[in-house]
């Protein structure tokens, strides 16, 4: 009888951490054929207008980067938390809760310079996906209560908490839609390219990469952040106050998916819609483990998948195969990377008995 | 206020009750299944996704129900199979391998109903599963209407939840079902195939949540949208904790839900002047709340989320 054994091996080499995730994206890119001929898509053609869509005019190359950046905020919100084994599957709910409170400051703060009406909404929008992210940290560490489900569910309760402002007091007056007021010109992200959205909230998101992964590899706190997902038992042990880590981790991972929110409102919409997000929080977890939980690997799996989403509408207007491909993608390519990734620690030997 | 305590009104909240919880209860014991053999199923609201669609198509094509509901459940442990060899075969971490599934799904399904039916404005319908009343029972005054005047899935879902009780509690797949939950090694040494009956639990759940998830497109509702599940994968996976991984508490849970689910609806009905999005929050805040409660002393699997390889004891 012959049978699989799945046995350690020795570390792969560094090159091994690169060429991984290119070939899990390789790999998930051949597969998506699949969906694509069932589609009836003529295939090269498909494959030619996913790519020529998302990156073959300076406005489509750009706008690529447009869709990146929430994609990357949420990305490294993620992988912040995975890295201390806080399971925050709530990204999407802390991005809304961004999102709403730069909905209030921006339609509201009309009182104050112009100049400090942006950094408040940034601020403030961090601080609301940070806190809101902070409750499950809370619900983890004094509670015991599971993080993946307190943080899935938080989710719908912010989107709800959003609906009923939405068709309350936030509702844009004389308006019977679900959507708030416009928020005042000085709360916009300024465009920095022309004939292009390429917006400030780009940058904020590049500058996140760099922020984070100062944190993870030249302050105590990013040791300490580490230490807790490794062996948070040992970490105890060892002195480290883990419950004021994972909260703080919290606080950094919700408020990164908060700025993401922010960005949607006061760059793409300027008012508030019930879908703000197409599921960017979701996205996020997929982005971070394909960049491996580090900050640099999830700018470029980031920018991967805003290759597919954004490609992946001209593909659907050029060949008729529904937009829903992404998503489909994306699911694959999380599982190709996981089954990749387990290839650098593991082996599978075929035996016979 | 009056119309609040009349019998009519007891007896349809009642019956929104027993309506609500049904897909909960048959998500909720596929997930006992999955969690009770040591394996996190975070697939299932895309499972319930698939089943929801793949009922809804198959019943659109050849106007059976019951071939939906069949076809509902063979995507189920389809996705449950491929849940299998990544997290048991494979030995991945559970928690993420996991949510690829239900990324892939939720995907997969949107892309099968648009490729099968396009953008249209009208969203197609099929004619649904129809009540039954129970003779007799159905008669007893204010509580039987409700309870027995109710889908035929619905009764099925009440049937499995002492059957599900039976087979963990009351038979030998049972006990190794607990025991390689509680600890794979020892289930291993004393000759269980680990593999064998996770792969069994995952699969067979899989099937659970593909029905759950077409009651929704079958029954409760006539038609396919994208947020049909609303959460309610989330909603069963957290009533598995809150009901301590046994199938009656796992239903009484559901049943909870069910019932704030369909008061939610009847006071809108009502006029109540506060936003439904208010009362579609509480189900989920008192999930919540629930789970501070029984968190501390939950009994959870002890091998949950360990993956079992033979050449690592202890996994």
């Amino acid at each position: 009888m012959i049978r699989m054994r799945i046995t350690k091996r020795k570390p792969l080499p560094k090159w091994a951490r690169v060429v991984i995730p290119i070939a899990a994206i390789v790999l998930t890119l051949i597969l998506s054929a699949i969906p694509i001929l069932l589609a009836g898509g003529h295939l090269w053609k498909s494959y030619f207008y996913l790519f020529y869509g998302a990156l073959g005019t300076r406005f489509n190359l750009l706008e690529t980067f447009v869709k990146a950046s929430p994609l990357l905020l949420t990305g490294l919100a993620v992988a912040f938390a995975f890295r201390a084994k806080f399971w925050n599957i709530g990204a999407e709910g802390q991005l809304l809760a961004g999102a709403l409170t730069a909905t209030v400051l921006g339609v509201y703060l009309d009182g104050i310079p112009g100049v400090l009406v942006l950094p408040v909404i940034l601020i403030s929008g961090f601080l609301a996906g940070g806190l809101w992210a902070a409750i499950p940290a809370i619900l983890k560490t004094k509670l015991k209560v599971d993080d993946v489900v307190s943080t899935l569910l938080l989710n719908y309760v912010m989107i709800h908490i959003m609906g009923a402002l939405l068709f309350g007091p936030l509702q844009q007056p004389g308006s019977s839609w679900p959507r708030s007021s416009a928020i005042i010109e000085a709360a916009r992200y300024p465009v920095l390219l022309t004939r292009s959205r390429f917006h400030l909230g780009i940058l904020i998101a590049l500058l996140a990469v760099l922020v984070i992964w100062f944190i993870n590899k030249r302050t105590i706190f990013g040791y300490r952040s580490k230490a807790v997902g490794v062996n948070i038992r040992a970490a105890q042990f060892g002195g480290i106050n883990t419950t004021a880590v994972i909260l703080w981790t919290a606080l950094v991972s919700g408020g990164l998916a908060g700025l993401a929110g922010v960005g949607e409102l006061c760059a793409i919409q300027y008012r508030l819609i019930m879908d703000i997000s197409p599921g960017y929080g979701y996205s996020g977890i997929v982005i971070a483990m394909l960049g491996n939980l580090h900050p640099v690997g999830v700018l470029f799996s980031s920018l991967f998948f805003s290759v597919i989403i954004v490609g992946a509408h001209t593909m659907s207007r050029m060949t008729g195969v529904p937009t829903y491909i992404a998503e489909v993608i994306q699911g694959m390519a999380l599982m190709i990377m996981l089954i990749f990734l387990l290839f650098t620690e593991y082996r599978i030997r075929v035996v016979r008995k | 206020m009056g119309e609040f305590f009349e019998a009519a009104f007891i007896s349809g909240l009642i019956g929104a009750m027993m309506r609500m919880a049904t897909p909960i209860i048959f998500a909720t014991l596929g997930e006992i299944l999955a969690e009770r053999s040591g394996v996190l199923n975070l697939g299932i609201e895309g499972i319930m996704l698939m089943g929801a669609m793949t009922g809804f198509i198959v019943t659109f094509g050849t106007g059976s129900l019951w071939l939906g509901v069949l076809m509902a459940a063979i995507v189920g442990m389809i996705l449950g199979l491929l849940m299998a060899f990544l997290s048991v075969n494979l030995g991945l971490s559970q928690h993420v391998s996991v949510l690829g599934i239900t990324l892939f799904s939720t995907g997969l399904a949107m892309f099968i109903y648009r490729l099968h039916f396009g953008s249209p404005t009208v969203p197609p319908i099929v004619e649904p599963f129809k009540q039954i009343s129970l003779p007799l029972l159905s008669k007893i005054p204010v509580i039987g209407p409700g309870l027995f005047t109710q889908y035929s899935l619905t009764y099925l879902a009440w049937l499995l939840i002492p059957v599900m009780s039976i087979l963990l509690y009351k038979t030998k797949l049972g006990l190794k079902i607990r025991t390689v939950g509680e600890n794979p090694v020892v289930a291993d040494t004393v000759g269980v195939n680990v593999t064998v009956i996770r792969t069994l639990c995952l699969v067979a759940g899989g099937a659970l949540m593909g029905v759950g998830g077409a009651f929704l497109t079958l029954a409760h509702q006539n038609m396919f949208l994208i947020d049909v599940i609303g959460g309610r994968g989330w909603v069963s996976i957290a009533m598995v904790i809150f009901g301590n991984w046994d199938p009656l508490k796992g239903a009484i849970g559901a049943l909870i839900f069910g019932f704030l689910d369909g008061l939610q609806l009847r006071l809108q009905g009502l006029g109540f002047d506060i936003s439904f999005h208010i009362f579609l929050m509480i189900p989920y805040l008192l999930t919540i709340v629930a789970l501070i409660g029984v968190s501390r002393k939950a009994a959870v699997p002890a091998g949950l989320l360990r993956p079992y390889r033979r050449e690592e004891k202890g996994g």
